[in-house]
């Protein structure tokens, strides 16, 4: 039975991320041929001069004069065959550059999302349980302010105090300049991490908050919150047994459904702060006609937020009676 | 004689109403209940019939003090002969007075039902053998106790609910229809524990559509109607018949049941937006005259009883 369950909802789940995936392909490789990206011009601006006929033939080698269907069964079958390229940019394999850009977004976003939810969860049931009171209509401005700033703004502000004026932390990257990278230690990393992942976790922790307030006012207008109270349950137990057991689900599920809001606002605080991650990789691919890097990267942020939404969706699942009965009965 | 008999719970001319915003930004008072007066006795159920809308639900909460906060109420309140202050009130929720509430969205969906049945606090765990018991006697499985409120039926639920008021050692029961969904003997089941909590000397307010099942476990009926009384009478003035009862309406209800030939009454009951002047139940009485129209008539002793009716004999 639950072995039965198991497997269907991993066929699901493999079924939509396949789907997922050759849809993402399919869009991006159209976007780029229409586009006037073009990989053979940043290739021969890297290695120098070369003439008329070389680059013909290169063009040749690529494959760029056979038709689009075909260069797309090319590209997506040397895909299956675990082979995406190497990028242009950087020189090394497509797989190799998003791996090392990926350990460091994931250190910025795990603890921006980390500090974000946590912060974003207590700010909510602050405001909820002071429904009204002053402390509440002052966290919600905030927030609702928060909600409205564009990330790159907020970076620029946070880096010109921080960094500028007053000195706190380094400008850019995610090492020291002029050391070698296997001499950078773990403080240093942390130093470079704090004031990118304060900016981008500034910017989701709002919306969690009004979300979890707004879930916790729901929660303690309903009726089992009243007969609750008809019992003698003081505002504590009432939190303690009520409260957090009917919020805390919501403000996961929406924690993990940001991933795609995460990956987007690391763009932009990465190349505010220089951070080398996923983030900057993926502008200077664009800028630079990397190809390879680019329809990489597109795929593996696909997959990233996918895998946010399942885990969503699954968690929900696990914990929420309701619909775990639901489940069952499928 | 000089010592006044003292009630456990006195409700005195009590009024509800509701602040609302009818269009735009004025606001109206919307009266729900009105100059309503109850009272239980220790070893006594009370039972109040009433169709819906008439304000059962809103005693019951009135009396625990969870109204909500745009609610204003009026009347003297009294437990044991203290003044209900909402301090006080808060003293004796869960503790001296337990309610079971009207519908299965009283539970928390998220908890399981025995968890919510043992309640908050310290000695929770201590009730464990009480619960079995009441279960048991419920006709409520132990799996039950494992399951959470949306794996109930309506009559599981209900039954779970009553558990919850039962399980605590409350001097006085309020029972929001507690019975509908519940098979026959289940229903009479969980009125026969509520007559030994009576019969133990404390006090049960049991509000009920059921009349019928009513008789044979209240002492008291009270009849309510668009938010006040207009009759309080003994069980046995019901059972006895027509005769002995005083109010046109509570005749009414007797014979609308179905063993008094199931006669139903025309009309229907008056909103709270737009009583009538005067007696409440004028526009559905056959007696009805010039005087009942103009002017509200006040409750007064009749045959043993209360009556709310100028002409009533
Ligand atoms: N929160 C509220 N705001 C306004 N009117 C209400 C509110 N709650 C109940 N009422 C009104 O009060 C009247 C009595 O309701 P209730 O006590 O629930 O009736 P009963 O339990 O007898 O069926 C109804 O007409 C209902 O519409
Ligand atoms: S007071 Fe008049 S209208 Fe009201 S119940 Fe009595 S007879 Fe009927
Ligand atoms: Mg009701």
């Amino acid at each position: 039975m639950i072995v039965k369950r198991i497997t269907n909802v991993f066929f699901r789940y493999a079924l939509r991320v396949i789907t997922l995936l050759f849809a993402v392909s399919v869009i991006g490789f159209t976007l780029v041929s229409l586009s006037p990206v073009d990989p053979v011009q940043q290739y021969v601006l890297s290695v120098g001069s070369v003439s008329p006929e070389q680059r013909a033939e290169l063009e040749d080698y690529w494959g760029l004069n056979d038709p689009p269907v075909e260069r797309f069964e090319n590209c997506l079958s040397a895909i299956l065959h675990g082979d995406f390229g190497t990028s242009l940019l950087y020189r090394r394999p497509v797989i190799d550059v998003i791996r090392e850009k990926f350990a460091n977004t994931f250190a910025l976003m795990l603890c921006a999302w980390v500090f974000s939810g946590v912060i974003g969860f207590i700010l909510g049931c602050v405001m909820g349980a002071n429904r009204d009171r002053a402390a509440d209509k002052i966290l919600k401005r905030i927030c609702l302010l928060l909600c409205s700033v564009p990330t790159f703004w907020l970076g620029l502000l946070l880096l010109l105090l921080f960094s500028v004026w007053l000195g706190w932390f380094p400008i850019g990257f995610s090492s020291p300049i002029g050391v070698m990278n296997s001499d950078v230690t773990i403080w240093q990393q942390i130093h470079h991490l704090i004031l990118p992942a304060l900016t981008l976790s500034l910017l989701s922790f709002a919306n969690v908050a009004l979300h979890t307030r707004q879930k916790l006012i729901d929660v303690l207008e309903s009726d089992y919150v009243l007969f609750a109270k008809a019992r003698g349950e003081s505002k504590r137990q009432i939190m303690k047994r009520h409260g957090y057991r009917n919020i805390i689900m919501p403000a996961l599920t929406l924690q993990f459904a940001s991933f795609a809001e995460l990956f987007g606002g690391s763009v932009l605080a990465e190349n505010v702060f220089s951070y080398p991650g996923l983030g900057s990789a993926v502008s200077a691919a664009g800028l630079n006609s990397d190809v390879p890097l680019l329809l990489g990267i597109t795929l593996f942020s696909a997959l990233f937020v996918f895998t946010g939404n399942m885990i969503a969706n699954l968690l929900y699942g696990a914990i929420d009676p309701q619909i775990k009965e639901s489940y069952a009965n499928e | 004689m000089v010592c006044k008999h003292e009630h456990l719970l006195d409700v005195q001319n009590l009024s509800v109403s509701f602040k609302m915003y009818d269009r735009g930004l004025v606001q109206k008072e919307l009266k729900v209940i009105s100059d309503l007066s109850v009272s239980v006795d220790r070893g006594e159920i009370l039972a109040v019939v009433g169709s819906s809308g008439s304000g059962k639900s809103l005693l019951a909460h009135a009396i625990m003090g969870i109204l909500p906060e745009n609610a204003a109420i009026q009347g003297a309140m009294k437990y044991q002969g203290e003044d209900m202050t909402p301090e006080y009130q808060e003293k004796l929720r869960g503790r001296q007075i337990a309610l079971v509430p009207q519908s299965v969205t009283y539970l928390d969906p998220l908890m399981r039902v025995e968890k919510q049945v043992l309640g908050a606090g310290k000695d929770a765990k201590k009730k464990i053998p009480a619960l079995k018991g009441i279960f048991n006697r419920l006709e409520l499985d132990e799996s039950v106790g494992k399951q959470y409120p949306y794996q109930l039926s309506g009559g599981m639920a209900r039954r779970v609910l009553v558990s919850t008021a039962v399980i605590g050692d409350a001097e006085l029961v309020i029972a929001d229809e507690p019975t509908p969904g519940m098979q026959t003997g289940q229903a009479i089941e969980a009125l026969r524990i509520f007559r030994e909590l009576a019969d133990e000397g404390k006090g049960v307010l049991l509000i009920t559509h059921d009349i019928d099942l009513a008789l044979n476990f209240a002492d008291k009926i009270a009849v309510f109607y668009a938010g006040t009384t207009l009759e309080l009478a003994s069980s046995g003035d019901f059972l006895s018949g027509e005769e002995s009862l005083r109010h046109p309406y509570s005749k009414a209800l007797w014979r609308a049941m179905p063993q008094n030939g199931f006669e139903p009454l025309d009309g229907f009951q008056p909103f709270s937006g737009s009583l009538p002047s005067g007696c409440l139940f004028s526009p559905r009485c056959s007696m009805c005259e010039k005087q009942c129209r103009q002017k509200i008539p006040e409750m007064r002793e009749l045959r043993g009883g209360f009556v709310r009716c100028f002409h009533a004999t």
